[in-house]
Order: structure tokens, then sequence, then C-alpha cells
């Protein structure tokens, strides 16, 4: 008998982690830069190129989920659970996919350019604005705040199912081979 | 296939500490991320405090900069003659013309200022390079910028914002201020000893801040850079002026009359010469090189212009064009962003120099 599939595939579990690494680097990075005169360029040279080598990466990562065969969730998440735990995902793939977007399109209305590096550089995506760049501006800002609390209730959650209902939700994304019970 | 192995369920106790132990750990994450986000340090100077410290002394008017309020919008075209080429790969130096954009302005805070020779007299040029990149630069009449260091700057805003009484900057503040600062004493008086143009159309403004060109092979040298007028130099006359806006409407006059010319002078620094202190001025006889002309064949009022909404962040810079250890530069880069943050969101209202004015 073929036991039931326990983890992520292995691309998804590496996808993750690549993601969960750039994801908080570029939290931190968005944060400080804000407040930083001294290393304001340099953390601004690295936000962008970041940012989009996130929005490729999602999507990759959405595309690939939907070819792929996700493992069950324990038995000890409750319906209720499961839908929150759903609708989280559904949250932090909208907000990884929307904020690099909201990043691009308000330099866009800003007229500003989106410089990768060296030469290379993305076209604006939205026409000169300066009140749709104010208004994506804060957009911006109040979704990489919500997108930060979605990773702490995410990583809150994993702690609590790992530590104290002691169960295996954490292996199906482990980045180690996790071997079915 | 078999259930699940569970472990056995954790006593109340112990799983009550565990979740607080689950607590504490998010609360450190959260915390370090409001560290980096200078929550836990604010006396640290930030964007923000710094426009905050130019509104303070400057006033705030909604939809205007906050610094170098006051302008008028013009475009034209770079012509490169190539010479910059053998000094940086950057685009812009190869021979030909790219199209620019410019604003001309006063500094301080006052979008209805009264025009005056001896205020900082700005210039703003974007050039748009053939394969859309964009170099920006923001210069100033100045010889040498008066403070070493952000914190330098901000410290002179607050020691001369107006006292409420007297409506203007406590002098002992001010006397303080540069018995502590001599280097901004002695670029003062280089500043000093600089006699200003009777215009715009005049002036020479300057980069200021050192920059590094790099070139096809990678070299990299130090540079400053100047816009040299083609107009003679001539001082400024002594008789009294009564129309606030006397000095824009001369410039829309002459660039009505004739397109106006500079020549971009590249000044090459050697080893010695000091890249991080706006301050000094390079030596004499440092190597310059006149590398094209920028040419502003249009003017227009704010109203109508691009140039109001574009921030001539000093940091746009093409592939072949890098910061130097310069502290300023990071912070203008900064800085700039929170001036044009703020403005950009705000209701926009003529400018002094408004559609009419420019059309008269």
């Amino acid at each position: 008998m073929v036991s039931q599939q326990s983890q992520f595939t292995v691309l998804m579990r590496f996808l993750h982690w690549l993601m969960a690494a750039m994801v908080l680097t570029m939290l931190g990075i968005g944060v400080a830069m804000v407040a930083s005169l001294g290393d304001y360029h340099l953390l601004v040279s690295i936000h962008r190129p970041l940012g989009i080598a996130i929005l490729i990466l999602v999507v990759i990562r959405y595309v690939n989920r939907q070819f792929s065969t996700l493992p069950p969730f324990p038995v000890t998440m409750s319906p209720r659970e499961r839908t929150i735990a759903h609708l989280s995902e559904i949250l932090m793939y909208a907000l990884l996919f929307v904020l690099p977007l909201i990043g691009w399109g308000m330099l866009s209305a800003a007229r500003f350019p989106i410089v990768l590096y060296g030469s290379l550089h993305l076209p604006p995506i939205l026409p000169h604005s300066v009140m749709l760049y104010a208004f994506l501006r804060k957009t911006h800002t109040v979704l990489a705040y919500l997108l930060f609390l979605a990773f702490i209730a995410h990583f809150g959650a994993i702690l609590f199912h790992t530590l104290v209902v002691r169960d295996r939700v954490f292996s199906r994304m482990a980045p180690w081979r996790v071997d079915a019970r | 296939m078999s259930a699940e192995k569970q472990p056995a369920p954790l006593n109340s106790g112990r799983a009550l500490v565990r979740a607080g132990v689950i607590g504490v750990i998010l609360l450190c994450i959260a915390g370090g991320f409001l560290y980096l986000g200078g929550w836990f340090s604010p006396n640290a100077l930030t964007p923000a405090r710094f426009v905050d410290a130019f509104e303070r002394a400057g006033g705030v008017f909604a939809g205007f900069r906050r610094n170098h309020a006051k302008g008028v919008g013009v475009s034209g075209y770079f012509e490169s003659n190539g010479q910059g080429a053998r000094l940086s790969k950057a685009v812009v130096f190869r021979p030909g013309r790219v199209p620019v954009i410019g604003r001309f302005s006063f500094g301080g805070g006052d979008p209805h200022v009264a025009d005056a020779p001896n205020m900082v007299r700005g210039l703003g040029v974007l050039f748009r390079l053939p394969d859309g990149e964009e170099w920006r630069t923001a210069m100033v009449n100045l010889p040498v910028f008066p403070f070493q260091t952000p914190q330098d700057f901000y410290d002179n805003l607050v020691a001369s914002q107006p006292d409420p009484k007297t409506g203007k900057p406590d002098p002992e503040k001010m006397a303080a201020f540069g018995a502590s600062h001599p280097a901004t004493v002695r670029a003062l008086g280089i500043i000093q000893s600089h006699a200003p143009s009777s215009g715009f159309d005049n002036t020479a403004f300057n980069s200021l801040n050192a920059f590094r060109f790099i070139d096809a092979a990678g070299g990299s040298i130090p540079v400053r850079w100047s816009l040299a007028p083609v107009e003679a130099f001539a001082r400024v006359t002594a008789a009294a002026q009564t129309d606030k806006n006397y000095m824009f409407d001369t410039l829309i006059a002459s660039i009505r009359q004739h397109p106006l010319q500079w020549h971009l002078i590249v000044t090459i620094g050697k080893p010695e010469d000091p890249t991080n202190d706006a301050t000094v001025a390079w030596p004499d006889g440092r190597e310059q090189v006149d590398v094209g002309t920028l040419t502003l064949d249009h003017i227009e009022s704010e109203e109508t212009s691009s140039a109001r909404d574009i921030n001539f962040d000093p940091l746009v810079l093409p592939s072949g064009m890098a910061p130097s250890d310069d502290p300023l530069l990071s912070a203008r880069s900064a800085i700039y962003s929170q001036s044009f943050t703020r403005r950009a969101g705000e209701t926009k209202t003529p400018s002094a120099i408004s559609a009419a004015e420019v059309g008269k």
C-alpha cells in the first residue's frame, strides 16, 4: 500500500524557506530604510530588486502549487482551524503578490526609475500622478505591516502546534525529509 | 493505513508554560522589527525628523517642496560632445542629444518668498537617457556646502528656527552653532567670498557632493560637476526691486529671447582630495573636462510643468556613475523622498510663478 504523502514536495519546501528568508529580510529592510539616513540608499537599492524577485517567485510558487498534491492537514486540526489556516495562506499569497506590485506601481506613479541593478530597470506600469503615488505609498506601508502580522500569526500557530499540541504540522514543511510514521 | 501516533497531551500547567514561551518568542520578533524601524531610538535623526525641522524653520506650505519651495519648470536638451565617455561609461556621455527637464528654485520653505540675489539658487536637472535610464542632479549656486554631515545640517536648522518672540533666529544659538562647527564657518567664508551673479541665466551651479565615475573598464574616479553659464557674469545691481518675482521674470524673459546654455564641466579629483566633505573645495588646477552643453529653451509654471512632481533625488544615477562616500548623499536621497511623499498627497495650490506670470 502506498503511504499517503506527508510532506510538501521538495520544490515547494525549497520555495517556502527561500521566500521566508527573503520576506523576513525584506520586512526588516523596509522598516529600517524609512527611518534611516546614512543607510537609506543601500537599503533601497536592495529593497527594489528583492521585491521584484519575491514577485517572480510567488508567481512560480503559486503555479507550482496548482500542479502539486498537498499533504493533508493533521487530524489534530479542527475544521475551523483548517479554514483559518487556508484563509491565512490565501492572505499571505495575496500580500506577497500585491506588495511588490504596489511598490512598482507607486514608483511608476512618482515617475521614479525602477532600477534593479546597473542599467537594468523596469518600465513604469502606472501614469505619473503624485496623488496616486501618495495613496499607493500609504497602502504599501499598511499592507507591509499586515504581512508582518500575518507572519507572526503563522509562526505563532506553528510554534503552538509543535510545542503545545505536539502534532506533525511542522513536519509537512520541514526543510529536512520526514518519513510518515 | 494507521492513524497518526499522537504524543500524550501536556498537562495544563506545562501547556501554559510553553504557550508563554511562544508569546515571549513572538514578542521578541516584533520587538526586533520595531527596533529596526527606530521605535526605541526616539532621538535618532530620521528623514521624518529632518523634514519636521525644515517645516519648523521654513513653515508648511501644502503641496510644495519642504525646501527650495519657490520655483519654475524648464526643459530642453543636453548635447554631449563625447569627451566624458572616457571618464564614465554612462550613456549620457556618448556623443549625442538627450532631453532634459529642469527646475530653477530658491532655497527655503516659503513658495511665495520675494526674490533676492543672496538667497540660495537651485537647479534640478533630469536627463532622460535613450535606454530608459535617468540621471538626476540637484545643484545649487554655492561653491561649497555649509555642512559636513546630516547631523550638522539638522543642528543648524534647529539653531536657526525663528524665535517666537522676535520672529528671527536666536543670535546666541547661531553663535553657539558656529563655535562648535568650524567647518561650517570656513565654508561660509568661501561662500561669502563668491559674489552672486545678477540672475539665474548667468549663474554657475555646482554638484557640491563628490560622486564617482566608472569607465568601461571598471575603473573609478572621484568627480564633482558644475554647470558653467554661457551668459557672461554680471554683478547684482544695487537698484531696489519692487517686484517680488523679478528674478524669475527676468529668467522667463531671457529664455523667451533665446535658449540659455551651460557647459557641463566635470572636475576630476586626485586621490588626496576629500570626497566625503562637501564643505571643502578641491584645490585649483584639478583637471576639468567640458563634456557637453545643456540648453534650456522652454519655461513653464509648476502648474503645468512635470518638474513640480519630480523628485530631483541626487542618487538617481545611470550605470557609470555612483555615489561617493559623502554621508550627505544617502541622507539627501532619504530626505528628498520624505519631502516628496509629504507633498505628493497634499492639495496643490498655484505656484508664485503662475501660468499667467510665465505667459506674460
